[in-house]
């Protein structure tokens, strides 16, 4: 879908190249093909009409700079407005008062409440707090256990609710049993609930009068649609939220609700969701977020999980070593690992611009999770000194790795002739002496 | 036999109305004109209209497409006021929606097997709990298998939907194989003789293409077990979605074979008009709609009542 309307889009900003200047008469069909990118993202339709009319009037009135060209410039006037709008800079709960701080989390049936309960709880871990979970959803069949499911994968208190108690006397007595046990921090899992039902809607303002929370967050869908204004607003005016969870970030949805629920609730979205595991809850980065609506990619994240991965020790000791030539299949096979760590080749593959939309051509291209692990197993079947030295490697012995490994001989074949690929171009690059590659080795094929 | 919702076919239209005239409203929030229904259309009337259609997530495209044949009708005198511009956009509603009016029909050979499939909190658990009290009260026999073995307590989930509907269940450790358990309710519905097998997958972002495959697998072990199942590959749809659901239909198309669709959540304000778009990318015909979390809130998908409520 966005690849249409990317490359229309770039069809328009040629069009703006040739001229000196912007003006009102070449501004027009670069506007037109932001309304429907940013509609087809799923930006409400009001918001749209606000973010182009301010688009304009910032274009029109700008002098261009004399580094830009008229089209870069145009760029950025949208990706520096969207990212204004969607609040700048990377905003943390409110956890600087006397503890146990209540966090309560609402949001509409699916939109991933538990899920991010669970993920939150692991963040706050890792941040030297001591998390407590409460399931509050007293509606859902096995709501309850979900979460103390939950709780016992990551290790982490649950309050004993009782799917036949009142969910606010639950969240109260839970903060009570928090306080007398040193949890600091309490997630209150609340029952998904439509904004138009007001006996539940009446419930959770209950329970944030029982409760003083120190933030609200309302958990969002990154798929939601038009509608997501009419949520975002009915759950602001009824609990006054102090901030938004967008779900479901792994897919492929443009998450435009994000600028919508931004824009009507002025609550800053605090985290985003990126996967199925407990560790894929990340931070928002607005600028980011204002590159993935717009459909420019999400090259930062990308940079920033890789550094995560490759400390610098490591990085040093991979740049020795390539220097003398001294890449073995061990390292290759650490390379992999590591590259795995940083997500599935989807995820990875899904950061890079340009790719966001392609990912089906290039599921051919790029090694999929299936192959990694073969390759992995592969080289594990091997002995010490074939690892340390490929030329080892006779037809007897890559039978004998086939089997132990569980795959064939054609695939060891492939995995020799990858890495003799890589093992070359590390050659010729550290002939090149360019410092800092251990950071991005080019992976095989 | 009946359909879903039959019997308090009264209470099922009064019920979509009032999810629906939410919608109306909103639709209509700057179109005074068109709610009260006088006056006569003009130039605003139909970019009102334009924005009412792009806020039921109908797409930019689409309700463009359907403002220009309605403009070009208004130019040539068809559409003198605003109650006949209404009537021929629900028209034109109707005629999209009308020829996936097809109810989901259980037929032998027994057992009849439903895979329901859709990405993370549509509501495919829940949907299935409400199918299978639909058929457990049209006198079939039902098994559900819990082929959700990943997300944490969809198995305890689905037993109670089971249990209040009166359905068997096939269940196996978290963590199992998916299609192991699919399998495994197959066999068991043809040792006892149970009519209708529903399989519940988890939920799985289309984009995973690793989970697709294992989907994929599903499909596959269950035709290999009897051939011609799965007889139908019901895909959930969220209305509150947006544009996303494009993709999500034609993924799901390409892995699985969709053979219908469910739409939950229409009690909301959300208006679903996505589908209009899904219906153009895969042919499926919508079985259900969901109105609400109740057992009996699942409702026979109706293209009138559906635009009369809309419009």
């Amino acid at each position: 879908m966005f690849e249409n309307l990317s490359g229309k889009f770039q069809d328009v900003l040629k069009k703006l190249r040739g001229h000196g200047r912007i003006t009102e008469g070449n501004v027009e069909g670069a506007l037109n093909e932001v309304r429907l990118a940013l509609l087809e993202a799923d930006v409400n339709y009001k918001v749209v009409k606000e973010f182009v009319a301010a688009v304009r009037e910032k274009a029109l009135g700008a002098e261009v700079l004399a580094s830009l060209s008229p089209d870069q410039h145009f760029v950025k006037i949208v990706h520096d407005e969207m990212t204004r709008m969607m609040g700048s800079t990377a905003q943390e709960l409110n956890l600087a008062r006397k503890p146990p701080v209540p966090v309560m989390l609402v949001g509409l049936q699916g939109s991933g409440k538990t899920t991010t309960c669970g993920k939150l709880a692991l963040q706050l871990q890792k941040m030297k707090r001591r998390p407590y979970l409460v399931p509050a959803d007293v509606y859902r069949p096995a709501a309850i256990e979900q979460l103390k499911v939950l709780g016992r994968q990551l290790e982490i208190p649950v309050f004993d609710s009782r799917s036949d108690a009142d969910p606010v006397a639950i969240c109260r007595e839970a903060i009570r049993y928090a306080e007398l046990n040193g949890y600091d921090t309490v997630l209150l899992d609340t029952a998904g609930r439509l904004h138009i039902d007001a006996p539940l809607m009446e419930e959770l303002a209950r329970i944030k009068a029982a409760t003083d929370p120190g933030d609200i967050l309302l958990v969002a869908d990154a798929m939601t649609g038009q509608d997501a204004v009419n949520v975002a607003k009915a759950f602001h005016e009824k609990l006054h939220l102090t901030g938004v969870v967008l779900t479901k970030m792994d897919g492929d949805a443009r998450g435009g609700a994000a600028l919508s629920i931004r824009a009507v609730t002025g609550a800053p979205v605090k985290f985003v969701g990126t996967g199925e595991k407990a560790e894929a809850l990340e931070p928002f980065h607005p600028d980011r977020m204002a590159s993935r609506i717009l459909g420019m990619g999400d090259i930062l994240t990308f940079v920033e999980k890789a550094q995560e991965q490759v400390d610098e020790k490591q990085a040093k000791e991979l740049e020795r070593k390539l220097r003398k030539a001294e890449f073995t299949l061990e390292d290759f096979r650490d390379q992999l690992l590591r590259l795995r760590k940083m997500g599935s080749m989807e995820e990875i593959l899904g950061m890079i611009p340009g790719l966001g939309g392609k990912m089906k051509e290039l599921k051919g291209a790029a090694p999929d999770e299936a192959e990694l692990k073969k390759v992995v197993a592969i080289i594990d079947s091997m002995t010490a000194q074939e690892r340390r030295n490929a030329k080892v490697l006779n037809g007897s012995r890559r039978k004998r790795i086939a089997a132990g490994s569980g795959t064939t001989v054609q695939d060891v074949n492939r995995l020799m002739k990858n890495f003799q690929q890589a093992e070359e171009m590390i050659k010729r690059m550290s002939k090149g002496g360019k410092r800092g590659m251990g950071r991005n080795l080019p992976f095989f094929r | 036999m009946t359909e879903p919702g039959d019997a308090p076919r009264g209470a099922f239209f009064s019920r979509l109305k009032a999810g629906l005239s939410k919608t109306r409203e909103l639709l209509f929030m700057n179109v005074g004109a068109i709610a009260r229904g006088i006056g006569p259309v003009d130039a605003g009337v139909l970019s009102d209209l334009e924005e009412a259609l792009i806020l039921a997530d109908a797409g930019a495209e689409l309700s463009h497409e359907y403002v220009e044949s309605l403009r070009a009708a208004w130019r040539r005198g068809e559409l003198p006021d605003v109650d006949s511009l209404r009537a021929r956009l629900r028209a034109m509603v109707v005629e999209t929606l009308a020829p996936r009016m097809v109810p989901l029909r259980i037929s032998p050979p027994y057992p009849f097997v439903v895979l329901v499939v859709g990405v993370n909190g549509v509501g495919k658990t829940t949907t299935i709990g409400k199918v299978a009290g639909w058929l457990r009260s049209e006198g079939h026999t039902v098994l559900v298998a819990a082929a959700d073995t990943f997300r944490a307590a969809a198995i305890e989930q689905l037993a109670v939907w089971a249990e209040r509907a009166g359905a068997d269940i096939v269940r196996h450790k978290v963590g199992a194989d998916s299609s192991a358990v699919a399998f495994d309710a197959v066999r068991a519905a043809e040792a006892r003789g149970t009519h209708v097998v529903l399989v519940d997958t988890a939920g799985r972002l289309h984009t995973k293409s690793h989970l697709m495959e294992e989907v994929r697998k599903v499909v596959r072990v269950l035709g290999k077990e009897m051939p011609g199942a799965p007889h139908e590959v019901l895909l959930v749809l969220d209305a509150t979605g947006g544009r996303n659901a494009i993709a999500q239909a034609k993924t799901f198309q390409e892995f699985t074979g969709v053979t219908g669709l469910a739409l939950t959540k229409l009690d909301g304000t959300a208006k679903g008009g996505v589908v209009l778009s899904v219906t153009r990318e895969v042919g499926a015909p919508i079985r259900f709609i969901g109105v609400g979390e109740k057992a009996e809130d699942l409702r026979p998908f109706d293209a009138q009542a559906f635009a009369e409520a809309l419009f």
